[in-house]
């Protein structure tokens, strides 16, 4: 019996195939050209061919979100790799898991400033979790096997495999031979939290009187929304959202008190201003969350579940760390309360929760839509309506992204989607697209504004050509909302180099690249032009929604201060 | 405060600028890096002296753990252990009265004249890092320093402890 060989390019298709991956999101060029023949030749993996490679590592992001599984990205040497930058690190700071084979020169060639030569290992070096380089073409299969095992398990990111194009080509073939059962001497990510620290942990939660469940993406990646949601119900504490943690509680649960931080609900901000005990779940005290760390919760003892150690006690001391999957320690979390036969004590909750709707009442979540201009916020409360809460909402950064996430509450977790610690603008097409390719049947929306929408425009080309027909709400302000904010705030009023003069006629370039294009001018007309843009169902519809361009972000933290110190709205403090 | 990390990590390229690159992408001090293969040549054992409070250095300590490649780390400053750095020195010996302070103050410090020119004399020195510092400021006394080269500190625990896969 002779043993079938393969070339390097065939094992890169053949190891994807059997690691289960569906689809490849790339652009080609020179030095994988190899790996595009061997995709070309196969039907298991399906190649999306975006128009930017930055929305490649988008679009495989998106579609991570949305479903959990790896997502896998092909870029050509040089600026093809260089392209996928952003993207990687959009990745990495919000623990996406995801794949990135980049070409390379021929290894012979590498260090002589070669045609399309970059060192993307190094480039990318900050911004992964751990990249391998290629250099023995036996190894391929084996090196993705880790890629894929390393970028899912424990704390998920990004991973870079770099392949130099003579272990590509067609003149050296060998046997290929995958282990997916990977095992590393250097890598094992603890899964459970240590039994004293669960006891600890346990301990301190049932004697808090005042106790708030502050929860992080981490629930959203492990999956652990039901687990979370018997805690908080267990326990009967009110719970809060990072930007990136909502839809981890369904956001209409009753003890769901809204998203916390720089533009959370004001309950959030004063329950963990006042609370004695911090159940931090999957979350990292990010500088958005804490405002001053010096006066950030300064009587809470805090008790913090991640799978990073080096996340905690990072910038906010935890009194009771506790290492482990987040999925896994709420488990034993939910067992040890059982084993001590835990019931809420209503002389407790009572009180605390008597104070937190008294800050409830205020209402610091609200509008008003007063004249004919659109307020932004109102959009997405019809947008909230048409769907019924049900559809993927991919965003890209700036106002509409906190509008978004203020006033679309989640009903179920990887339904919101957007780039919460790197902050890239022009993430909202493609990962809406990502989440449109895996989700064809549901709701898939991309609001964004009339910045961030142009960053990535040219993906109005790849949705033609892959059907995907996402539903893109732009709250067209004619500015860089967030960016105007601030000044306004902070600057004097000065809007240096945030008004967009000379902005597109977004129907017709939607038009043009083949969609379907709506503007609405004017508030009577939007409830039913929105839902004539919803109803269209397999075409791409470019809404263009021109808002009041002077609304600003409220509530919104004040810069310095603790928590809870917070403008309400303009010129009002909590 | 000055700590001096032991780190066992996989001998594979890359894993040496990670490190690096970690301390400087995080702005963590490397006061001096020593590494080699060990004994089994498939793993590679930096030492990194280093300074900084506690809470600097449980992050470095934790960001130098989670890098993939890396086994082990201990902070070898917590516990009794053994330092070492190796110095070489080239100093000028012209005259009768340099040269016999030259071996002189080499012998007291326990050093090795191990090469001589026409106009210098080249000394190895090994010991802690404050040892180094106390001989090449006497030498500098006695006679002009023309060239200085230091390993960096190696260190060991003392007594059974070890570092090891």
């Amino acid at each position: 019996m002779t043993t079938e060989l393969y070339t390097g390019a065939e094992m890169v298709v053949k190891a994807l195939s059997a690691l289960k991956v569906k689809y490849i999101f790339g652009y080609p060029g020179g030095s994988i050209l190899d790996i595009y023949d061997a995709i070309y030749q196969q039907q298991d993996v399906e190649h999306i061919l975006v128009r930017h490679e930055q929305a490649a590592t988008h679009m495989a992001d998106g579609y991570t979100r949305a479903t959990g599984e790896v997502g896998v990205v092909l870029a050509t040497s040089g600026p093809g790799a260089t392209n996928c930058v952003t993207g990687i690190a959009t990745a990495y700071m919000d623990s996406i898991p995801m794949v990135i084979l980049a070409g390379q020169v021929a290894s012979s060639l590498i260090g002589d400033d070669a045609f399309q030569e970059t060192d993307i290992v190094g480039c990318s070096r900050p911004i992964v979790k751990h990249s391998f380089n290629c250099r023995n073409m036996e190894e391929i299969p084996n090196i993705i096997a880790k890629a894929f095992y390393i970028a899912e398990s424990g704390r998920p990111g990004p991973v870079v495999v770099e392949l130099p194009k003579d272990m590509l080509i067609p003149q050296n073939k060998a046997p290929f031979h995958i282990d997916t059962q990977v095992k590393m001497r250097s890598y094992n990510p603890t899964e459970k939290g240590h039994p004293k620290q669960i006891k600890k942990a346990v301990n301190t939660l049932v004697n808090a009187k005042q106790l708030v469940i502050y929860s992080g993406g981490g629930i959203v990646l492990a999956d652990a929304s039901e687990l979370l949601t018997s805690l908080v119900e267990t326990l009967d504490a009110p719970i809060t959202n990072t930007l990136m943690g909502l839809g981890g509680i369904s956001g209409t649960h009753k003890n769901f008190i809204g998203m916390l931080g720089m533009h959370g609900s004001l309950e959030a901000n004063k329950a963990m201003a006042n609370a004695d005990v911090i159940l931090a779940l999957g979350a990292r005290f990010d500088d958005r969350v804490t405002n001053n760390v010096k006066k950030f919760c300064p009587d809470a003892t805090i008790i913090h579940v991640d799978v990073d150690p080096t996340s905690i006690s990072k910038t906010i001391n935890a009194h009771i760390p506790v290492v482990g999957l987040v999925d896994v320690v709420i488990k034993q979390l939910l067992d040890e309360l059982d084993a001590v036969g835990f019931t809420p004590d209503e002389t407790v909750t009572a009180p605390w929760w008597q104070q937190i709707n008294q800050w409830r009442s205020v209402k610091s979540v609200s509008y008003e839509q007063n004249g004919d201009k659109i307020k932004p916020q109102r959009v997405v409360e019809a947008m909230y309506k048409i769907t019924k809460g049900q559809a993927y909402v991919c965003s890209d950064v700036g106002q509409h992204q906190m509008f978004a996430a203020q006033y679309y509450p989640f009903d179920k977790p990887r339904r919101w989607i957007n780039s919460g610690g790197l902050g890239t603008m022009g993430f909202g097409l493609p990962a809406a697209m990502g989440a449109k390719l895996a989700f064809p049947d549901s709701d898939v929306i991309c609001i964004t504004g009339d910045g961030s929408i142009q960053m990535n425009i040219q993906e109005l080309s790849t949705c033609l050509q892959y059907n995907l027909p996402v539903v893109i709400v732009s709250l067209n302000n004619r500015s860089l909302g967030m960016v105007r904010q601030w000044q306004d705030m902070i600057y004097g009023g000065r809007h240096s180099s945030s008004y967009m003069e000379s902005l597109p006629d977004f129907v017709k370039l939607a038009e043009a690249y083949g969609h379907v294009g709506i503007q609405i001018n004017h508030l009577d007309e939007l409830d039913s032009k929105l839902e004539q843009a919803f109803a269209v169902k397999n075409r791409l519809v470019f809404v263009d929604i021109l808002v009041d361009e002077k609304e600003h972000v409220y509530p919104m933290q004040i810069r310095h201060g603790a928590v809870d110190e917070m403008w309400i709205k303009k010129g009002e403090k909590s | 405060m000055r700590r001096i990390l032991a780190i066992l990590l996989e001998n594979e390229p890359g894993s040496l600028s990670r490190i690096v690159g970690l301390f400087s992408q995080r702005a963590f001090n490397i006061e001096s890096l020593t590494v080699a293969p060990t004994d089994e040549p498939s793993l590679s054992r930096i030492t990194i002296a280093t300074t900084g409070d506690d809470k600097v250095l449980e992050q470095i300590v934790k960001q130098v753990n989670k890098l993939v490649d890396v086994i082990k780390i201990t902070d070898l400053t917590e516990r009794p252990h053994v330092e070492r750095e190796l110095l070489l020195i080239k100093v000028l010996a012209m005259t009768d009265k340099s040269r016999t302070e030259v071996k002189r103050v080499t012998d007291i410090f326990r050093g090795a004249i191990i090469d001589i020119g026409k106009q210098v004399y080249t000394v190895q020195l090994t010991g802690d890092s404050d040892k180094l510092n106390a001989f090449i400021k006497t030498l500098g006394n006695e006679t002009e320093i023309i060239e200085v080269v230091r390993s960096g500190c190696v260190g060991i625990a003392r007594g059974e402890k070890a570092l090891r896969v």
